[in-house]
């Protein structure tokens, strides 16, 4: 193996790997921060209880957000230092914001909010976690810049005597259409993600008849959050099919494997076949629906794969311009499809607790705990699409992924693949054992405040 | 100024910016390795060694985070510096990589089950987590001041080995137990009772062995390079070491943890300084040495970073400080929460 392939591969594990967690820091951090501006407004303690018990929950995740993230700031340099030098005049600088702004931010009131606990004014206490709710945010967007950046760059020239990108406008770079929709995109992913969660979690519980008065609340919250979160992803999602056609009209014709260019063209649920653009064996389609998603009208025209690819080999040069089809194909249809089916769930479920009803039915309850996988599969796959839709680019039209690589020995890039996999392999069994044990014990009872007579009282949190 | 002189300051201003994200690194971050190393040494069963964690439970990720916004800054500021020192340090990063996720991990979940096996596992990845990186920071700082093969392409072109010269190792053991000596000092001025003792006494046997270490450390600098600045920087470090020293005997926890403090940031300095107008030389031929000049951004790329950095640094001093103040007590094996089977890990 060559140390493109086996740079790759690591960065697909480890970015797919980091965001497992972080969109649920990003979802859960707003959650607890509502359900905390609650218990303060009305002071009912089942809200306190919910608190505490989705805080632990989200620090055990939140840990694995920050230890897999210096993964990512260092992997630049280390396996792409081509790409760096390439495009650091533009692709630094929101890295670097984005540790000033939004992880410090972050990283300390988290510290402040977990011990500051009976220690700082209610109100500030309060205000911690809101902060690092925003910092999540911050964070998401300027990453998302970033990367923006590399699906259609903005505000930059080629400096042709040091062959660099080099920025001509920052404003336009962070003002780029594909990272503002990228960033509502993920945020409404994110909300799904929290959503579903406090779904699932209580679910298990109500299913055993647990904890029912507290879980409730969390329950309907969750289910609440998940619908919006849908009726979000579909607004956003289809802006952004629109805009990433105009953009990478590969990509859209790579989400359908649509060969030939087709006005009006279709939009297949699944297809039985090899998608190299041979004869189907079986497909579902839905007409006029992929015309709908790329420009907006049910007729509209569609490039198919041949076209653009006759397009860029004219404007880049010979070679192919074509991503891996069937993981284009498949990804897209299952990010849509497992983020639908959970939208689903929280709508039927909104339906039969609604006024205070709790379903008898247990194998419901158990469909909403498994439901936590979908927002995981979905986001999972939105980004396989993402990056993999832009292959052969690392920068769309400008950098392959090829001319990015380091000129570092494969040996080194594959010690670090194994040791890395392995290790989040190891870490991902501890997470899920840890994540299971505090979900299933249920949220904690709070214990009454120290009297006045007490002896100094002792830390009311301690690793 | 014409524009021209503005670019060549805004340059060296990355440059003291960069050194200055290194200086809060070591300087923070530096006392909480030094309370993992000491983790098992002076941590007698599993309270005491809580009550060591949770001197630095609250900051230790805030104190990461400079890290992350060094190597940003360097991307951002530096691009040529980041990609040729990133994909030259290639394995030792990956174990700085390794030691920084488990012992993040380790934080976090040590308390989350009651086992003394599962305590005592992840107790190993807080020591060895906090030990690795303060020894291969000092290997990573020493190579770049003494300089490593660079070709004309900007590649690394050293290998493992080469990295692992006497001088860089050198540098190694320096913030190794300069790093140790500053997580004891913190210790004795935030615990109290025996292990306010314990971290004293390890201080004061510390204290003699940093002041040689880092003292031949600084000395061969100085003879290689030559500057004078560097010097007065050295003689700085040294004082503060030995005024650590002297402090610590006499009971003065807050001078004491002042005296590290300063060798910390003033060893730094000297190696930056050192380093300067270098960033990266080279030891194939000067002339492909990466420099403040030709290693840097555009002149727009460092104008806007400036601004960003002017607005938001000063803010963000502010709440990091703000925090260090509200955690200021200190604490003792009394403090703990008892915990019983219902309790363990109490979080939030
Ligand atoms: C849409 C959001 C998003 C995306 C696409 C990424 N991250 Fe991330 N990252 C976050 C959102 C986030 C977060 C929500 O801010 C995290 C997750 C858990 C956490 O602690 O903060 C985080 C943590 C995190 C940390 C640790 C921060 C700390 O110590 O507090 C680093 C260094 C990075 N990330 C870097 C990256 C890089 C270089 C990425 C690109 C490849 C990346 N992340 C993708
Ligand atoms: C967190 C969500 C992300 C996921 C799940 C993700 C996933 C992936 C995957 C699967 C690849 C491999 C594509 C291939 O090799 O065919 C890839 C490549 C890449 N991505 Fe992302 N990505 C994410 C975010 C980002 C961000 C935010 C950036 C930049 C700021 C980024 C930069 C890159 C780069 C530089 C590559 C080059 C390697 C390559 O193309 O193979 N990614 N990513
Ligand atoms: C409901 C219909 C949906 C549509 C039409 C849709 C559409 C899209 C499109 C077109 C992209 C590619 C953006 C680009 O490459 O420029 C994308 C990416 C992505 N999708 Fe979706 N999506 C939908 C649902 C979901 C759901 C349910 C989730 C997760 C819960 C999700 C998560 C993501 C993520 C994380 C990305 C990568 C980030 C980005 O580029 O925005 N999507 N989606």
């Amino acid at each position: 193996m060559n140390t493109l392939m086996l740079a790759r591969w690591q960065f697909g594990i480890t970015t797919v790997y980091h965001f497992f967690f972080v969109p649920l820091t990003i979802g859960l951090s707003a959650l607890i921060a509502i359900m905390q501006t609650r218990w303060l407004r009305t002071r009912d303690e089942r809200l306190l209880r919910l608190v505490k018990f989705f805080g632990k929950l989200f620090l055990i995740n939140f840990a694995l957000g920050v230890a897999t993230g210096i993964v990512q700031e260092f992997q630049f340099g280390m396996d792409w230092s081509a790409y760096s030098r390439f495009v650091g005049d533009i692709f630094g600088a929101p890295l670097a914001i984005e540790g000033l702004l939004a992880f410090f931010l972050e990283s300390t009131f988290l510290g402040l909010w977990i011990f500051g606990w009976g220690r700082l004014p209610e109100r500030v206490h309060l205000a911690c976690i809101w902060l690092v709710s925003i910092g999540t945010m911050l964070s998401a967007y300027f990453i998302l810049a970033a990367n923006a950046w590399m699906q259609h760059p903005v505000g930059y020239r080629i400096d042709h005597t040091t062959n660099r990108a080099v920025l001509t406008d920052f404003f336009a770079v962070l003002t780029n259409s594909t990272a503002v929709i990228a960033f509502f995109h993920t945020l409404t992913a994110a909300a799904l993600y929290g959503g579903v969660l406090l779904v699932g979690v209580s679910a298990w519980h109500l299913a055993r008849d647990r904890f029912t008065d507290v879980l409730r609340p969390a329950l309907r919250l969750g289910l609440w959050a998940s619908l919006a979160a849908t009726a979000g992803l579909l607004v956003t999602g289809d802006i952004d099919g629109k805009i990433m056609t105009s953009q990478q009209p590969m990509k859209m014709a790579a989400a359908e494997a649509l060969y030939t260019t087709s006005k009006p063209a279709s939009f297949s649920l699944f297809t039985i076949g090899s998608l190299d653009g041979g004869k189907e064996v079986f497909s579902v389609r839905v007409p006029g629906v992929l015309s709908f998603l790329a420009t907006g009208s049910f007729s509209g025209k569609v490039d198919g794969i041949n076209d653009v690819q006759a397009l860029e080999a004219s404007q880049y040069g010979p070679g192919s311009y074509k991503p891996v089809i069937p993981v284009t194909y498949w990804s897209f249809r299952l990010m849509i499809g497992t983020g639908l089916l959970a939208g689903l769930i929280a709508l039927v479920g909104l339906w039969w607790t609604r006024r205070g009803r709790l379903p008898e039915r247990r194998w419901f309850w158990r469909v909403c705990t498994w439901s936590i996988a979908l927002p995981i599969l979905a986001s999972s796959f939105g980004w396989i699409f993402t990056e993999m839709g832009r292959q052969p680019w690392a920068v769309y039209g400008v950098l392959t992924t090829r001319e990015g690589v380091s000129l570092v020995s494969p040996g080194e890039v594959l010690t670090s693949l194994i040791v890395l996999t392995a290790l989040y392999g190891v870490l991902a069994v501890v997470e899920v054992g840890l994540m299971l044990k505090y979900a299933k014990a249920g949220p904690p009872e709070i214990e009454p405040p120290a009297q006045a007579g007490d002896a100094e009282p002792r830390l009311s949190f301690a690793y | 100024m014409s524009l021209n002189d503005l670019y060549l300051s805004l340059k060296d201003l990355w440059f003291v910016l960069i050194a200055v994200l290194w200086c809060g690194y070591f300087l923070l971050e530096g006392f909480d390795f030094g309370v993992g190393i000491l983790l098992p040494v002076l941590g007698r069963g599993d309270t005491e060694r809580r009550v060591l964690i949770n001197t630095v439970g609250p900051v230790w990720d805030g104190n990461e985070v400079w890290l992350l916004v060094a190597g940003g800054a360097t991307f951002a500021a530096f691009p040529m510096w980041y990609a040729t020192l990133f994909s030259g340090f290639y394995l030792p990063l990956l174990l700085i990589l390794v030691a920084l996720i488990i012992r993040a991990v380790a934080f976090e979940y040590r308390g989350k089950r009651p086992q003394a096996a599962w305590r005592r596992g992840w107790d190993w990845c807080i020591t060895a987590g906090s030990a690795v990186p303060a020894l291969l920071w000092g290997v990573a700082f020493g190579n770049i001041v003494r300089g490593v093969p660079i070709d004309a392409h900007e590649h690394y072109t050293g290998g493992f080995f080469a990295l692992l010269n006497p001088y860089a190792l050198l540098g190694g053991l320096t913030t190794l137990t300069v790093f140790t000596l500053h997580g004891a000092v913190f210790l004795a001025l935030k615990t109290t009772g025996d292990i306010r003792e314990r971290a004293r006494r390890t201080a004061a046997r510390l204290g003699p062995v940093a002041i040689v270490v880092a003292g031949s450390f600084l000395l061969w600098t100085e003879i290689h390079h030559g500057k004078a600045a560097a010097a007065g920087l050295a003689v700085v470090a040294a004082l503060g070491l030995v005024g650590t020293l002297v402090a610590t005997l006499r009971g003065r926890e807050g001078l004491a943890f002042a005296g590290t403090g300063a060798a910390i940031v003033a060893t730094t300095v000297a190696l930056f300084t050192t380093l300067y107008p270098n960033v990266m030389p080279s030891t194939t031929s000067a002339a492909y040495s990466l420099t403040v000049h030709n290693a840097s951004s555009s002149h727009y790329t460092l104008q806007i970073m400036s601004v960003v950095a002017v607005i938001f640094t000063p803010l963000v001093l502010l709440y990091q400080g703000w925090t260090y103040w509200v955690f200021r007590k200190r604490i003792g094996v009394s403090d703990i929460p008892v915990e019983t089977p219902g309790t363990v890990g109490t979080a939030a």
